[in-house]
């Protein structure tokens, strides 16, 4: 088991494309990290960089507390599951667990006890003597966690291991794997396009885009308080609603002013945010989460101690998605869609109004300009 | 594939029509050498060219392995058969494992300029025989095995050796990158992969290159008459002669015996390890 620190890493291809934009990240020993991000974001570059598959440009990736840019893979005491799994299609399942332990010269009669417990741990045992191809895509994901068990590594790498399961399958990986690291304890770094991943499973995560990491913290924190404008829209499902208007003085605090169909509507602001915006007169960006603006039913519930009231506005509903608990509602609003998370007995039909109850206490507050979050 | 019940159509009717008639049009020849190799030359002159053997006899055939005149000898087909073996067995395993290996550091283990390198070898796949033949002459008396059967598998190497890295590396790149990542994390090194996981998915690729390589090498006539002098001469450059040999008669039935025995092994590699080949060059992609 081992920490892991990367300090400025740098990926520069000698075309001249500047993958990794000096990366800084450090997790403590047995943390799960997680690297989410779009495609092209540079997160599976910079794990096949922790893995030594790929070389560091600049900076420097230590493992415990060895510095590893110029150590192999072999060398760095990892292992790695791929989204492919990439099992050795030639090799029963037992071959491709003892594989890399046949390498490192453990001797048959352990590499057999290392094999057995592997396989039991991960309900396996009946599968180790078939080939990868007569597995099903579920077991050879178990596979390939347990050939990267096996070895018993000082940090597990996956490489959006769960990406080619289908949808039921992900789930239930999911909490294997974050029962297995549990279990086990070791260090995991892993990489997903998935927030919902990397909000399920991640004790720290670390969203980047276009080589640059921005924001790295814990996943309510970067829930509740995203750095800025990509990461709030891109951590949570449904997406973040995004407003646009202006903050004006309210009475003692102030209010978010914004223009509906030609009419000005008024959102009054918790106290709370008074003194971080008052600098902010004019133009922002209101975000909100679907789960805070809800139909006037369950708005009434959720009015208990505190003082503040959520505001009331009517709008009219272009689309309605029932998920069971809730039903999704999309309005136009402002000029753009709005999702709401609504109780399934108040939703409306399409095309016809709704009041909305918005519940501004947990709402965020970006800059339009350099779309930074202000408060 | 069944898909529903074959019904009789005038259509299909047409098909098979015309099936059976390009099937008989490329299996005509192959009859009639057959047919006249088994027949004495008497039946042959008075005869049909399409009549059956009446009394069919292996006396040609004998006389095409081992008596017929190739020029001054008079040994017929026999050693030049044997130095064909000689020279094509080891140049097709040769050319075919220089391939194998080439294709895997193409495929995954690039290099800077390796797709140049890559590039610069397919070139050899369209340099035509004739051009390299007084360069290489060249060589091989410089390297003293000018007219021998090691000199003829050296040239059959050098040229095959771009023919077998084309189709190695296009199979090889099949194989999912990822795999040989997971090797290397594991602990192995560039011939541990090679011999372990590459090596054992590439059966069908090795197919077609030994049966690509061999009728190349098996059916060559030029190298083998320039390079080949007289002791290393390869069968095509024997049945050449054997024809070409006139004492009087020509003498049809021994013609058709020892060409059919200049191409029996390339028509057995064929029917046997056929499947691999259609297999191979279509299908490359390794699931799983």
């Amino acid at each position: 088991m081992a920490s892991l620190s990367i300090k400025n890493v740098r990926k520069v291809y000698p075309n001249g494309a500047e993958i990794l934009k000096g990366i800084n990240l450090e997790i403590e020993d047995g943390q799960f990290l997680i690297l989410v991000g779009g495609s092209g974001c540079g997160k599976s570059t910079l794990l096949n960089m922790i893995a030594g598959l790929e070389t560091v440009s600049s900076g420097e990736i230590c493992i415990g507390n060895q510095c590893v840019n110029d150590v192999p893979p072999k060398s760095r005491d990892i292992a790695m599951v791929f989204q492919s799994y990439a099992l050795y299609p030639t090799m029963t399942v037992r071959e491709n667990i003892s594989f890399g332990l046949g390498i490192r010269k453990v001797p048959k009669k352990e590499q057999k006890e290392i094999v057995e417990r592997v396989a039991e741990t991960l309900q396996m045992t009946h599968l180790l003597d078939r080939k990868p191809a007569l597995l099903s895509g579920g077991q050879r994901q178990r596979v390939a966690m347990g050939r990267a068990i096996a070895r018993n590594p000082a940090l597990f790498l996956f490489d959006e291991p769960l990406s080619n399961l289908d949808a039921k399958l992900r789930v239930e990986m999911r909490a294997e794997i974050k029962l297995l690291h549990q279990r086990l304890g070791t260090t995991i770094v892993y990489v997903t396009h998935d927030q919902i991943e990397a909000m399920t499973l991640g004790d720290k995560i670390a969203v980047m885009k276009d080589g640059v990491v921005q924001q790295f913290g814990s996943p309510q924190d970067i829930y509740d308080e995203p750095a800025n404008l990509f990461v709030a829209g891109f951590i949570g499902s449904p997406s973040m609603n995004f407003l646009r208007g202006r903050l004006t003085r309210h009475g003692q605090g102030l209010a978010f002013t914004l223009v509906h169909e030609g009419t000005s509507t008024l959102l009054p602001l918790p106290s709370r945010f008074s003194a971080a915006l008052c600098a902010h007169d004019g133009d922002v960006i209101l975000g909100i989460r679907p789960e805070h603006i809800t139909d006037a039913l369950s708005a009434r519930r959720l009015e208990t101690t505190d003082a503040y009231h959520p505001t009331k506005v009517e709008c009219c509903v272009d689309l309605t998605e029932p998920t069971g608990p809730d039903t999704m509602v999309f309005c136009t609003f402002n000029a753009t869609r709005l999702t709401c998370r609504t109780h399934p007995r108040a939703a409306a039909q399409p095309g016809e109004k709704i009041e909305l109850a918005f519940d501004l206490s947990k709402a965020v507050f970006f800059d339009p300009v350099t779309e930074e979050r202000i408060g | 594939m069944h898909t529903d019940s074959i019904k009789f159509s005038p259509g299909r009717a047409l098909i098979y029509l015309l099936l059976i008639f390009c099937a008989l049009y490329y299996l005509i020849p192959l009859y009639v050498m057959l047919s006249t190799s088994l027949k004495s030359l008497d039946e042959i002159r008075s005869g049909n060219l399409l009549d059956f053997p009446l009394a069919p006899t292996g006396a040609a055939w004998t006389k095409a392995w081992s008596g017929a005149c190739t020029g001054v000898q008079c040994s017929g087909l026999q050693p030049y058969f044997w130095n064909s073996v000689k020279m094509a067995v080891p140049a097709v395993l040769i050319s075919t494992f220089i391939g194998s290996l080439n294709g895997y550091v193409l495929a995954h283990w690039r290099f800077r300029y390796s797709e140049i390198f890559f590039t610069a070898l397919m070139v050899g796949c369209f340099i035509p025989f004739q051009v390299v033949i007084l360069p290489m002459a060249r060589l091989l008396g410089t390297l003293g095995i000018a007219n021998t059967t090691l000199g003829l598998v050296l040239v059959h190497i050098i040229y095959g050796v771009a023919f077998t890295t084309l189709f190695f590396r296009n199979y090889y790149v099949t194989v999912p990158e990822e795999l040989v990542k997971a090797a290397r994390i594991d602990g192995a090194g560039f011939f541990m992969i090679y011999a372990r996981i590459i090596l054992p998915l590439s059966l069908p690729i090795f197919m077609v290159c030994f049966i690509w390589q061999f009728t190349q090498i098996w059916n060559d006539f030029l190298f083998g008459v320039v390079f080949g002098g007289t002791d290393a001469q390869p069968v095509t450059v024997a049945l050449n002669n054997l024809v070409n040999t006139s004492t009087g008669v020509t003498e049809y039935n021994v013609n058709m015996a020892a060409a059919i025995i200049a191409a029996l092994p390339t028509l057995v590699l064929y029917l046997l390890a056929g499947k691999y080949f259609v297999r191979g060059l279509t299908a490359g992609a390794v699931k799983g």
